[in-house]
């Protein structure tokens, strides 16, 4: 019997795997089932593309990209998104494809950052320092990194389950206070490493972010490919088994220990050659560049994109990096981003249109209602306009409530908003679609009054929220593959 | 001599800060298997809330009630506020992924403390806050022998932890509410099927963990007196470093690892350098992990196939 691995959400109508069909026969059904139209035959037509096509395409893409950006800042908010999905592609390994939760990867990236810091840099043999060229460098550091992971995995052997979270956990806090502690005249304390060399080697180094991005897509594209064979090996449905079922896997005489310590060590290596880019492209290492909340970043892209497939880990990791780098540090772009996720969510989840429209529109009634009311009451309930600026701003000026002073109405109205966006979910129809009209203008006003003017703190709460949602609405992701489980 | 006293008094109170936040991580774990990420973060809230009731009554050279009415409240509405925050909590992201692979509700509990950090640190902001137990609870009285002293606050959250351990193990180890504890962390389907009412005792645990560790936020407050919105990650960390040691899903043996890590750290504080306290005590933890994975009183869990 297999049994569905979902919440058991009632509002959530259920698809295949139905009882009695297994994830093989389940994922054959879903194949054939094709939109109508032009878009049935693009969606069999990229189907029956091959994996390897799939990825030239996909690296030419991003090979293209840089030629399209026209400014320094734009380029770097593409080589942090790489770095995300590089990361988010390392850290798939261990939690999407072997089962572990690793919660002290973050430190893998740390130790290829500070480990390629000292090897290029002044730090270490004073004063002439190490200067090694990348190609002798980066192979050193993967061999450390993977040794690293087998040393942080062996206690794995002997844990079972929620155990090795966390002993992971606390190697990634032990190596912030490492970092920040100990021989503060080589690893610099909290003031980190500064000065570190651009790669180099054969006679040529990077220096232009351009050239960073380039070759940050080639060791994306490289390690894609290398982690697809290894998917697709013996070793890769292994981990598959190991995750499923660790002691059903050990009885098929399949290795259980070695194979989760190379888990760990595969998960290592690629974590801190990303580690050793962003040392180089940022020529300062710091310990809280290594320190949790990125961390929760990266298990957020995974998540986002779907954990157990490459092509989730990088999609996510290149969504939420640009979603939250790139538009975010501007109001005017982060009203679009907010807007537009709102109506984007609406339109895809709200069937008739019929009523998506008198959604909307009943919003904006509401609003102006709202709004004529309290000012009415007090002028200084509205005084304070958005505090976002664009066409959207003018726009909504005279159709939210911020008071004067934001702050206190504000922190009231988000927390109203929270408790809102809770009961939306538990509510059944009628009540919700009406209870979502005063939840999409108060996330309005609550937008406009405080969250844009702390996009910092928004970020956060982002990330937070998406990891949340997306376990309880689809933990399979954007493109993961639903899991089954067999009973 | 009395140096070592001094710093085992200080262990004593920190590690009962420790032991209380522990217990409600040991707890959730023994009916859920949850290990409950957002939990030090509940410490953090609890904390807030007895900050702003110190506020509320007038600030803490003003006050309008009685101080002991005071501390009342401020215990009452950590306790019961955070709890209900746990219950609310439990109920909106981790009962619809109680039948999910086990990673769910952990990444969903990593969410949680993140959206539960950022929400605070939106609302109250980074400042740090301070309680300002001096001007209303006078340091000198006490206990004093000799040139050796504890003075009433820690004393009292010394009493106050021992007194809720108390009540919390005859809770877990007389009551129905307890029986059912353990029935449902025994087994929870055999439990349902006895006709217990599995969600009621989950959110239950969840309530009492909850108001544990709000309540031990209060006590944070007026020991050491500053209240920030990332305080509750760290000591989380910490906690759960001592739920662990003692054998996580253990009662008695998340009591017993908040004191062993709290007079450790203060221990390593007093008498090597305060900069290398979180490395030592996460050292014992890996050390213990190693030689008992289980920790100091838990059980090995029985696989079941």
């Amino acid at each position: 019997m297999t049994v569905e691995r979902e919440s058991q959400d009632p509002g959530v109508e259920k698809v295949d795997p139905s009882i009695g069909v297994d994830e093989w026969v389940a994922r054959q059904t879903g194949r054939r089932e094709y939109a109508p139209g032009i878009r049935g035959d693009v969606q069999r037509r990229f189907e029956r593309l091959g994996w390897w096509p799939k990825l030239a395409i996909a690296a030419l893409f991003g090979a293209i990209v840089p030629q399209l950006l026209t400014n320094d800042f734009q380029l770097q908010v593409g080589i942090n998104a790489l770095l995300l999905a590089m990361l988010a592609l390392g850290l798939n390994i261990s939690v999407g494809w072997a089962g572990l939760l690793d919660l002290g990867y973050i430190a893998f990236y740390g130790f290829g950052a500070y480990g390629f810091a000292l090897l290029s840099s002044s730090q270490l043999n004073a004063p002439a320092g190490i200067h090694l060229a990348a190609y002798i460098s980066l192979p050193v550091i993967a061999v450390g990194a993977a040794c690293l992971g087998l040393i942080v995995a062996l206690p794995s052997r002997r844990l079972i389950g929620d155990y090795l979270a966390i002993i992971t956990l606390f190697f990634g806090e032990a190596f912030v206070e490492f970092t920040n502690n100990v021989a503060p005249k080589t690893l610099g304390g909290p003031n980190g490493i500064t000065s570190i060399d651009p790669i180099k080697g054969f006679g040529g180094q990077i220096i232009t972010n351009k050239g960073y991005f380039y070759f940050l897509l080639i060791l994306l594209v490289a390690s894609a490919a290398a982690l697809h064979l290894l998917d697709t090996s013996r070793t890769g449905r292994a981990w598959r088994a190991v995750r499923e079922d660790p002691l059903a896997a050990e009885m098929m005489t399949i290795p259980v220990n070695r194979v989760k310590l190379m888990a760990f060590s595969f998960g290592a290596v690629v974590a801190a050659l990303a580690g050793t880019v962003f040392a180089a492209q940022q020529v300062n290492v710091f310990p809280t560049d290594f320190d949790t909340p990125y961390l929760i970043l990266i298990y957020a892209a995974l998540i986002l994109g779907g954990a157990g497939s490459i092509g989730g880990a990088i999609l996510g990791g290149l969504l939420l990096s640009v979603m939250l780098d790139g538009f975010l540090r501007s109001p005017t772009q982060a009203g679009y981003l907010f807007y537009g996720v709102i109506l984007l969510t609406l339109i895809v989840k709200m069937r008739p249109w019929r009523k998506l429209v008198g959604v909307l529109a009943a919003t904006a009634v509401f609003g102006i209602v709202v709004h004529t009311i309290v000012e009415a009451i007090s002028k200084s309930a509205v005084a304070g306009g958005p505090q976002s600026s664009g066409w959207i701003a003018d726009a909504l000026h005279n159709w939210v409530v911020v008071p004067s002073n934001p702050t206190t109405a504000g922190n009231i109205g988000f927390v109203v908003l929270l408790c809102l966006c809770v009961a939306l979910r538990q509510l059944k129809d009628p009540v919700r679609t009406v209870l979502l009209v005063p939840t999409l203008y108060l996330a309005a006003c609550v937008w406009e009054g405080v969250l844009v003017a702390q996009p910092s703190i928004t970020r956060q709460l982002l990330v937070g929220a998406i990891l949340i949602v997306m376990m309880n609405a689809r933990p399979q992701g954007l493109l993961g593959s639903r899991r089954v489980e067999v009973v | 001599m009395h140096f070592f006293l001094q710093e085992l008094v200080n262990g004593i109170t920190q590690g009962s800060l420790y032991a209380l936040i522990a217990l409600g991580y040991s707890m959730v774990y023994g009916v859920l298997k949850l290990l409950n990420f957002a939990h030090g973060d509940l410490y953090m809230v609890g904390a807030f809330v007895g900050y702003f009731v110190i506020q509320w009554f007038g600030g803490p050279t003003a006050l309008t009630i009685p101080v002991p009415l005071l501390l009342l409240f401020m215990f009452l509405l950590a306790g019961g506020g955070v709890g209900a925050l746990g219950v609310a909590i439990e109920r909106f992201a981790y009962r619809p992924l109680r039948n999910a692979p086990r990673i769910a509700p952990l990444i969903t509990a990593l969410g949680v403390s993140f959206l539960l950090e950022n929400t605070m640190l939106l609302l109250f902001g980074a400042s740090y806050r301070e309680y300002d137990t001096s001007a209303f609870i006078s340091f000198g009285t006490g206990i004093h022998i000799g040139s050796f002293s504890i003075d009433i606050v820690r004393l009292m959250v010394i009493v106050l932890s021992v007194l809720l351990m108390i009540g919390l193990t005859l809770l877990v180890n007389r009551t129905q509410l307890g029986r059912q504890m353990r029935a449902v962390s025994e087994d929870r389907e055999a439990a349902e099927m006895l006709g217990i009412d599995v969600d009621y005792v989950i959110a239950a645990t969840f309530f009492i963990g909850s108001a544990l560790a709000g309540i031990a936020g209060v006590m944070d407050g007026l020991v050491f007196n500053t209240v920030y919105t990332l305080m509750g990650f760290i000591a989380g960390l910490k906690a759960f470093t001592a739920a662990v040691v003692g054998g996580i899903g253990s009662i008695p043996g998340a009591m017993l690892g908040g004191l062993l890590i709290g007079i450790a750290e203060s221990m390593v504080t007093g008498y090597i350098s305060s900069t290398y306290t979180n490395l030592i005590v996460f050292g014992i933890l890996i050390v213990v992990m190693l030689v008992r994975p289980t920790g100091l009183l838990g059980k090995v869990p029985l696989q079941k196939v």
